[in-house]
């Protein structure tokens, strides 16, 4: 296996009106290094949801993204509170959003299907009180 | 059809053009971001009523190819701006989402 290309990104807790500029910038990268848009489009959605709930549920974090030639490994991480129970927050319609985040059109419990739905792979480490780690894997010759 | 074909035939109006070429296939009305990334397919023409930022951050990641705001909806210039520098077509109409996409399903 070849050497990575390695980007990463500290995602900014502050803001959810701008959030998604390291989805945004990731799919700029993929773009110019010539990967098929379909791959790109599954990666730039993956990450956003996935930069977005950091953004919104956990107060920001960091994000990791290893370049293959042949997949794209997505590592997200943060310090926020945990998610006790990942298979309710896996399930389709289950979300803890504020009234505030849902009136900017999030909260309908669809982030995390979306994830799993558009990558290959895809782990939660999670641990209440001290932050989650999401890990997503994309394999570029696979649809 | 092309994005820029929405203005004469339909009367819509174009706040942000970058890409007027651009074909529309299919289309998906929706408000929750999650839904529009997770069922929008590309190139379709996006309908909706949302306004803030991160609907040109969706519709540049979900590779739609138009966003179409319904009801007269407008942006900020500031999101104009943003849409204009992220490559994303950003038209408004004055009708509800059920009518624009009546109006479009047969040409997409
Ligand atoms: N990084 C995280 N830290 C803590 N909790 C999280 C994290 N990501 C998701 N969750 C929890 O899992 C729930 C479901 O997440 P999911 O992304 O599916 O939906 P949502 O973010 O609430 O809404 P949507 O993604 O549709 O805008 C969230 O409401 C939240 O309770
Ligand atoms: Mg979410």
């Amino acid at each position: 296996m070849n050497d990575a290309l390695t980007f990463h990104f500290d995602v900014d807790g502050e803001n959810f009106v701008s959030a998604g500029q390291a989805s945004v910038q990731v799919k700029k990268n993929l773009r110019e290094l010539g990967f098929p848009p379909e791959v790109i489009r599954r990666v730039s959605i993956a990450m956003y949801e996935g930069e977005i709930n950091m953004v919104i549920h956990a107060g920001g974090g960091e994000a990791d993204v290893d370049v293959f030639e042949d997949r794209i490994v997505i590592v997200l991480t943060d310090r926020g509170p945990g998610i006790p129970d990942i298979d309710l927050a896996m399930q389709e319609g289950y979300s803890t959003a504020t009234d505030r985040v849902r009136s900017l059109g999030f909260g309908a419990g669809m982030g995390l299907p979306n994830m799993k739905r558009y990558t290959d792979e895809m782990r939660i480490d999670s641990t209440v009180g001290k932050g989650t780690v999401i890990t997503m894997s994309i394999l570029v010759n696979n649809r | 059809m092309r994005v820029s074909e929405l203005i004469d035939k339909y009367g819509m109006k174009a706040l942000s053009l970058p890409d007027p070429d651009r074909e529309i296939a299919g289309g998906y009305c929706g408000d929750l971001l999650s839904w529009v990334m997770g069922r929008a397919q590309q190139d379709n023409a996006w309908i909706t009523i949302m306004s803030n930022m991160n609907v040109v951050a969706v519709a540049s990641l979900s590779d739609v190819s138009c966003v179409i705001l319904a009801e007269g909806v407008t942006l900020e210039q500031g999101i104009v701006d943003t849409a204009r520098g992220k490559d994303v077509n950003v038209l408004s109409s004055e009708k509800s989402a059920f009518e624009i996409a009546a109006l479009l399903a047969p040409d997409v």
